[in-house]
């Protein structure tokens, strides 16, 4: 069976979701019931201190028995800061290691600020965290989060909910040729095709959020996102035929014609 | 009366008050947070021997949607 593994803990689903952006949690847990995920991305943010008691609270509609919650340091601009939410996170979900780091560099693009993001897996992979971290398409930087100890790399395919796609194939091409732990596309798919191509450039697995969420229908964007991680891998275990952009090959038999295409001629 | 920052914003309470009264107050019993004071992590098991003092920093922190 092919599974994705992360941190020698096997997952049938390559597709990871966020939850943010959901018109409500109901939407949030039909979505990720649609797209198959496992693994399903959360953020940690200050909770209200009675301003509304009985709040509903993600973790009701996502059990942490049925999935695994991937806490996220979206929001942070700093290693320091990435590390602290990380802290709080492991203590908020009972010392759960796996997490995802991301050290933005400008609330702007969102583009991750490389410098911090290697300073605070250093810091996070020394206590004991298993990292996933969110890095650009710069395959040096991705070799140093891998020998850093980070269980999975994961490049942009471009700028977070901009739903561009995968801008720099060749880039993330390297990326898997080099790593040796899972790489994942993180950010920047627009559609099913996008995810297909991030699988059949061989990605281990796709983590999206705005795709789905922002889509007019999202439960059947998620379902169509499920399907898309599958068909990409499949291609891509089973190997596409080459390129042929100048000669044409018929895949019908080219003998017992009834009227053979010499007689056509003039 | 001690007074607390929490999440930022500045309250008085009671005193004297553990984390768990804290909790407690703030209609936050049994939900699934985590508290940082001073920026040190308090374990949840730890929250009724932990007592608070004036001029404390508190964070309470829930997961949330995100990606």
């Amino acid at each position: 069976m092919d599974q994705l593994v992360v941190a020698g803990k096997t997952y049938s689903s390559r597709l990871l979701v966020g939850t943010g952006k959901y018109k409500d949690f109901a939407q949030t847990r039909a979505a990720v019931e649609a797209s198959g995920a496992q693994i399903v991305t959360v953020a940690i943010r200050r909770t209200n201190i009675g301003q509304n008691p009985g709040e509903p609270s993600l973790l009701e509609s996502l059990p942490p028995t049925r999935f695994t919650i991937l806490p996220n340091t979206a929001g942070c601009y700093s290693a320091q800061d990435a590390v602290r939410t990380l802290r709080l996170a492991r203590e908020l979900l009972d010392g759960h290691a796996l997490v995802k780091l991301e050290v933005l560099g400008d609330p702007h693009t969102l583009y991750p600020n490389v410098v911090e993001t290697l300073s605070a897996a250093q810091t996070l992979v020394k206590e004991g965290f298993q990292v996933m971290v969110y890095t650009s398409d710069d395959p040096i930087i991705a070799k140093q989060l891998e020998d850093i100890g980070c269980v999975a790399v994961m490049p942009l395919a471009s700028l977070i909910g901009s739903g561009m796609g995968i801008l720099n194939p060749w880039n993330l091409q390297i990326i898997i040729g080099n790593a040796k732990v899972p790489v994942l596309v993180d950010a920047g798919v627009g559609t099913a095709s996008d995810a297909a191509i991030a699988m059949e450039l061989g990605c281990d697995g796709v983590l999206m959020n705005t795709a789905i969420a922002a889509a007019k229908d999202p439960v059947l964007m998620a379902s169509a996102m499920k399907k898309a991680v599958e068909a990409g891998r499949e291609a891509y275990l089973a190997g596409r035929m080459a390129k042929k952009p100048y000669s044409a090959s018929p895949s019908s038999p080219t003998s017992g014609i009834i009227a053979p295409a010499h007689n056509k001629a003039a | 009366m001690i007074s607390l920052t929490v999440n930022g914003e500045r309250r008085r309470f009671e005193a004297p008050l553990t984390a768990a009264q804290l909790i407690a107050r703030l209609e936050l019993t049994g939900k699934r947070v985590a508290l940082e004071r001073n920026g040190e992590i308090v374990p949840r098991g730890r929250f009724d021997q932990q007592p608070l003092s004036d001029g404390d920093r508190i964070e309470i922190v829930v997961a949330v949607g995100g990606g």
